[in-house]
């Protein structure tokens, strides 16, 4: 027996040519779904990023009253000080906070002439807990302490994001469904029309004998090739628009809570994401093909 | 090599194209099909390569249950079979040469053995001077000895035509008899349904003649035997 490959992927290439237009919508279906899963994977990524630095994060951030007077705000750090699981605590007043926010203001601006007549800061301590299991329990301690404004720590910041994203994430997980099957039946739409218009050539081959693998090898391939030029610009777009988004996105996260807000590194998800998406595209073209062969080239 | 006992075909629509056949082929035999249009000439070579299944009794090919072969066992079993139609079923968009190494291709023969092996079918069809024309360059009868020669180039031990000359004018299709009496020569088995008087009363060969799904005769040396 020889090595056929050759002669499939022949085979397989002609039929992509053959259906000109066909193709063409099969494997922009493709791209289209891919694309969709490729950002959605992305953010999701991140999120899961996120909520690791947030399962890590020992930083909580304490807003003092701003009715409290100096000597009730240096009690508040002295009772913190003392609390057990406390490992650190920095003060910063609401003038250190006000020039800081100042800075990222720019001057000039209409917010920052606002700000500038009022301060609508507060007092601002930075508590940091021995360990991570700490957290909560600290910061719930300090919620009911007096002259506390507000308590600030992970699980705040992330449950928000959560709500949001939630949404994001039904839709998305229905729009690429959709889409996914969109493009499975384009796709084994696709291959249905080259099995008619080569079903003078199957019939000759089942007739002299030929495997069934050997008959349906050609439109496998033909499949598995849309899946993977489906993938391609995918892959592109999304490797580059991550680094883009990356450069533009993380230094502002960065200035809100440097220890959660930290995004994946490109050069850690690209690989990973390329493979997805291959592998993603693959199937559909597979799994497209496949069934298109199961209905149609039956012996 | 062919063994039926009590073969029955009903068609799933209910017609019953076969009743009860009963019979022997043996290796090197030339056998004619004859009958009216409709008494089940075709159905009883499907069986052979099994296109259909019988729906009761045993057949036996080389002693395998043809019935009862997998579909993965299928490929196997018509590589021992040659198959010839009234129409030819060449390729339009292949030479003669691609048309006949097909059926090499498509069971996995190395390119050397292939063009050796269509070259000496070519010769034996007398059209290898034809070998780079496309069948529609081609008159009926060059077709369908492009069709024999897809049909033995893998050198089947059985040969089954359904009416082979079926189209073909009276000359072309005693031209069409030589090469299948050469075949037959060779040692090769010949199953042919034909409804062609002529040939089969002066070409004597055993006659198996089918009325409504049952065998009516079976002569060595036959005649046609119905009368226009
Ligand atoms: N696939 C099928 N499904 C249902 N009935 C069929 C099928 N093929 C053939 N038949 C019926 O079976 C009977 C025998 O048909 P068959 O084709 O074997 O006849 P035949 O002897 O080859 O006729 P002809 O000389 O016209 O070619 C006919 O009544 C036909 O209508
Ligand atoms: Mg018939």
């Amino acid at each position: 027996m020889k090595f056929n490959g050759f002669r499939h992927l022949r085979e397989g290439a002609k039929g992509l040519v053959r259906n000109g237009w066909m193709t063409f919508a099969s494997i922009s279906a493709v791209t289209v779904t891919l694309l969709l899963v490729g950002i959605f994977a992305m953010v999701m990524f991140n999120v899961n990023k996120i909520s690791e630095n947030v399962e890590k994060d020992v930083e909580i951030q304490v807003f003092v009253d701003r009715e409290a007077d100096q000597a009730k705000i240096d009690a508040v750090g002295k009772q913190l000080e003392q609390m057990p699981g406390v490992a650190s605590v920095e003060y910063s007043s609401k003038e250190q906070e006000l020039d800081r926010f100042k800075e990222q203001l720019g001057e000039g601006s209409e917010a920052y002439q606002s700000v500038e007549k009022d301060n609508p800061l507060h007092d601002r301590y930075v508590v940091k807990a021995t360990s991570p299991d700490e957290t909560e329990t600290i910061a719930k301690s300090v919620e009911k302490m007096e002259n506390i404004d507000s308590v600030e720590y992970g699980e705040d910041y992330v449950e928000k994001m959560f709500n949001f994203l939630d949404g994001v994430r039904v839709g998305g997980i229905i729009l690429i469904v959709g889409l996914t099957f969109m493009a499975m039946f384009l796709i084994s739409n696709t291959i249905k029309v080259t099995i008619f218009s080569r079903r003078r050539e199957i019939e000759i081959m089942r007739l002299v004998g030929a495997k069934n693998g050997f008959i349906r090898a050609p439109f496998f391939i033909e499949g598995l090739l849309m899946g993977i030029f489906g993938a391609l610009i995918p892959i592109a777009v999304v490797i580059f628009g991550y680094e883009a988004t990356y450069g533009v996105l993380q230094p502002q996260l960065m200035s809100v809570n440097a220890s959660i807000f930290s995004l994946i590194k490109p050069s850690e998800l690209s690989a990973q994401i390329a493979l997805i998406l291959l592998g993603l595209g693959a199937f559909i073209g597979v799994w497209g093909s496949t069934t298109s062969l199961g209905r149609f080239l039956k012996i | 090599m062919i063994k039926m006992q009590q073969v029955s075909k009903i068609y799933p629509n209910g017609v019953t194209a076969l009743r009860e056949v009963n019979l022997t082929i043996n290796q090197g035999e030339f056998v004619y099909i004859v009958g009216p249009s409709g008494a089940g000439k075709s159905t009883f070579m499907k069986m052979m390569y099994r296109e259909e299944k019988p729906t009761s009794g045993s057949f036996l090919f080389k002693g395998l249950e043809v019935g009862k072969l997998k579909n993965r066992q299928i490929p196997e079993l018509r590589r021992q079979i040659g198959v010839i139609f009234q129409d030819f079923k060449l390729l339009t968009s292949l030479t003669v040469y691609e048309n006949v190494a097909f059926a090499l291709e498509v069971v996995g023969e190395d390119k050397e053995q292939i063009r050796k092996k269509v070259m000496e079918v070519l010769d034996l069809v007398k059209l290898k001077h034809k070998a780079r024309n496309y069948p529609n360059e081609l008159s009926g009868g060059e077709q369908q000895r492009i069709s024999i020669a897809r049909a033995i180039v893998n050198r089947p031990s059985l040969v089954i035509a359904d009416e082979p000359t079926g189209n073909l004018d009276p000359d072309t299709a005693w031209e069409i008899m030589e090469v299948f009496e050469e075949i037959h020569r060779r040692g090769t088995t010949v199953v042919m349904a034909t409804h062609n008087r002529d040939i089969v009363n002066k070409m004597r060969h055993r006659v198996l003649a089918i009325e409504g799904g049952k065998i009516v005769r079976d002569e060595e040396k036959g005649m046609y035997g119905y009368e226009i």
